[in-house]
């Protein structure tokens, strides 16, 4: 019973902080747009006049998107049309399910994991998943029964399942480090050191996998440098008949594909909830000092640094956002097929060699 | 290969200006959300309602009706400013002045500013100098079109 309990306050911790820091995303987007072209930015709206550097903008934008019409139009297929952004919400939404927060947290002698579910195979989980949200894609484009919406929705299952195929390999070399497939497990190895002082992240034993990593993930959020489904001045794309909230739903699932991806690197490349040198009683430096900490602490420490990281990575995207233009539809293919998967083989050579040499 | 590596080169840098940028603006905001006063701000906005921007002389703005000394509009029915408009939004009528020197006045001088498209024609070509557009005014909008439409009284005003 009180195992229930503690699942079900687990999944309602971290949907609300997926979906309010994905809500604030969208302020931090405009903010940090703002900033990089020396503006200021949404700042306007308030609650009796307090204005809080525009932090109830995104309340404001909720509400707006609530009362607009929703308007469906009498030519597209009315079923799949209304489910479309509701599949592609929900595929994203469940991913957070597998993200590790934190270690364990001890409290009354019951050991409490920081991770909703501990899968064998939550890595593939996700990927799966993330994969499967291109059904909400495919099904707005073609259900709303608009050329463009068609053009967008084939483009963006074109460039998703290319890029899938990236995400996919240049991950396998990373599989081949740590050799597990649970996001947990993953995390635990990433606390290890190597040579004494340097711990064993993804970013330092695998840096072409991070590499090829970043890129097909940042085109599958399908934003600016890879915003070809959408491709505002091209084909307006493939929510083109939304309107009012479930319009806003596929503009929030894109905020929230950013964060997933964002727990994905962390958790991945950046260890995780690992702070360099923290272990289970505090830290130990390579240089021999120590700091011992209680477990309550200890525990802090790892979920403020899983959150700093996931934030750093969420400020990354959104300024690679704000800085690139968007790519030609065949520059985007070459990237993926030509570059980015020959890239990944590659790097699974490589990696297997040098396991193998180092034995 | 060696030109993807180019291209990658150049986008590190690109990604790197906009990252000063975000920099150095964020460290000028800093300070002021601390109260220190510094030259540089971190954003050139200007806040409209509450800053305003000073209007250059030459700018186009509402559109005035000028008086001769003894309180009579200057206008003399000409009809040339109607002629020019591009927007035909000027509607003009006349009325005989018992001065013969004058010997018209217009009895209604309309302007429709909801089609005004700020051209400044009506200015460059009346001959008495009657109309103007420097009256500095550039809030006037209305929540109806028929406050829009300007006449005499209140061009003159
Ligand atoms: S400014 Fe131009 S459009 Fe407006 S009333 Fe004068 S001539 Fe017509
Ligand atoms: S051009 Fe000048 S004088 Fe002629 S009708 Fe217009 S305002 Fe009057």
């Amino acid at each position: 019973m009180s195992d229930w309990i503690i699942i079900l306050i687990k999944i309602i911790c971290a949907l609300v902080w997926f979906l309010v820091i994905a809500l604030y995303l969208t302020w931090a987007e405009r903010k940090e747009s703002a900033v990089i072209q020396d503006r200021i930015g949404a700042n306007r709206a308030n609650i009796w006049k307090f204005r809080v550097i525009g932090l109830f903008q995104p309340f404001a934008d909720a509400i707006k998107m609530i009362f607009k019409e929703d308007f469906t139009p009498s030519f597209s297929r009315k079923f799949l049309h209304n489910l479309a952004p509701f599949v592609s919400f929900f595929f994203v939404a469940i991913t957070i399910s597998a993200i590790p927060f934190g270690d364990v947290l001890r409290i009354g002698g019951r050991e409490i994991k920081l991770q909703i579910v501990d899968f064998n195979v939550s890595l593939l989980f996700v990927l799966a998943m993330l994969s499967l949200g291109i059904y909400g894609i495919i099904l707005a484009g073609w259900s709303s029964n608009n050329r463009y919406t068609l053009i967008g929705g084939m483009r963006g299952a074109a460039q998703l399942i290319s890029y899938e195929v990236a995400l996919g390999l240049s991950l396998i070399g990373l599989i081949l480090v740590y050799p597990s497939l649970k996001l947990s497990a993953i995390v635990h190895f990433q606390g290890e050191l190597l040579w004494g002082w340097l711990p064993k992240w993804g970013v330092f034993l695998q840096p072409l996998g991070l590499l090829i990593f970043f890129f097909a993930a940042l085109a599958e959020t399908k934003r600016v440098p890879f915003d070809l489904p959408e491709g505002e001045n091209e084909i307006v794309g493939f929510f083109t008949e939304y309107s009012g909230l479930k319009w806003g739903l596929f503009m929030f699932t894109d905020f929230m594909e950013v964060l997933i991806v964002s727990c994905l690197l962390t958790t991945l490349f950046f260890g995780g909830w690992q702070v360099p040198w923290l272990y289970a009683d505090g830290f130990h430096f390579p240089w021999g000092g120590e700091w011992l900490l209680p477990h309550g602490i200890v525990v802090a420490f790892q979920v403020l640094a899983f959150n700093l990281k996931v934030f750093f990575f969420c400020w990354l995207q959104i300024l690679i956002r704000w800085t690139y233009p968007r790519f030609r539809y065949d520059q985007v293919m070459d990237l993926g097929w030509k570059l980015l998967v020959p890239l990944s083989l590659v790097n699974i050579a490589g990696t297997a060699i040098l396991l193998s040499l180092i034995g | 290969m060696i030109k993807a590596l180019g291209y990658f080169i150049e986008i590190i840098k690109g990604s790197l200006i906009t990252t000063r940028h975000f920099m150095v603006n964020m460290w000028f905001h800093t300070l002021k959300l601390f109260r220190i006063k510094t030259k540089r701000k971190g954003a050139v906005t200007i806040q409209y309602p509450e800053e305003k921007r000073d209007i250059a002389s030459r700018h186009r703005s509402l559109h005035r009706l000028l008086k001769r000394e003894d309180g009579k509009p200057r206008c003399v029915v000409c009809m040339l400013c109607v002629t020019v408009c591009p927007s035909e939004c000027i509607y003009v009528e006349a009325a005989e002045d018992p001065d013969p020197e004058v010997q018209k006045v217009p009895s209604t001088f309309i302007i429709d500013l909801s089609r005004c498209c700020f051209c400044g024609f009506c200015v460059e070509a009346c001959p008495e100098d009657a109309i103007r557009m420097d009256t500095g005014q550039i809030e006037f909008a209305e929540y109806s079109r028929d406050k829009l439409i300007y006449d005499l009284e209140k061009l003159t005003g």
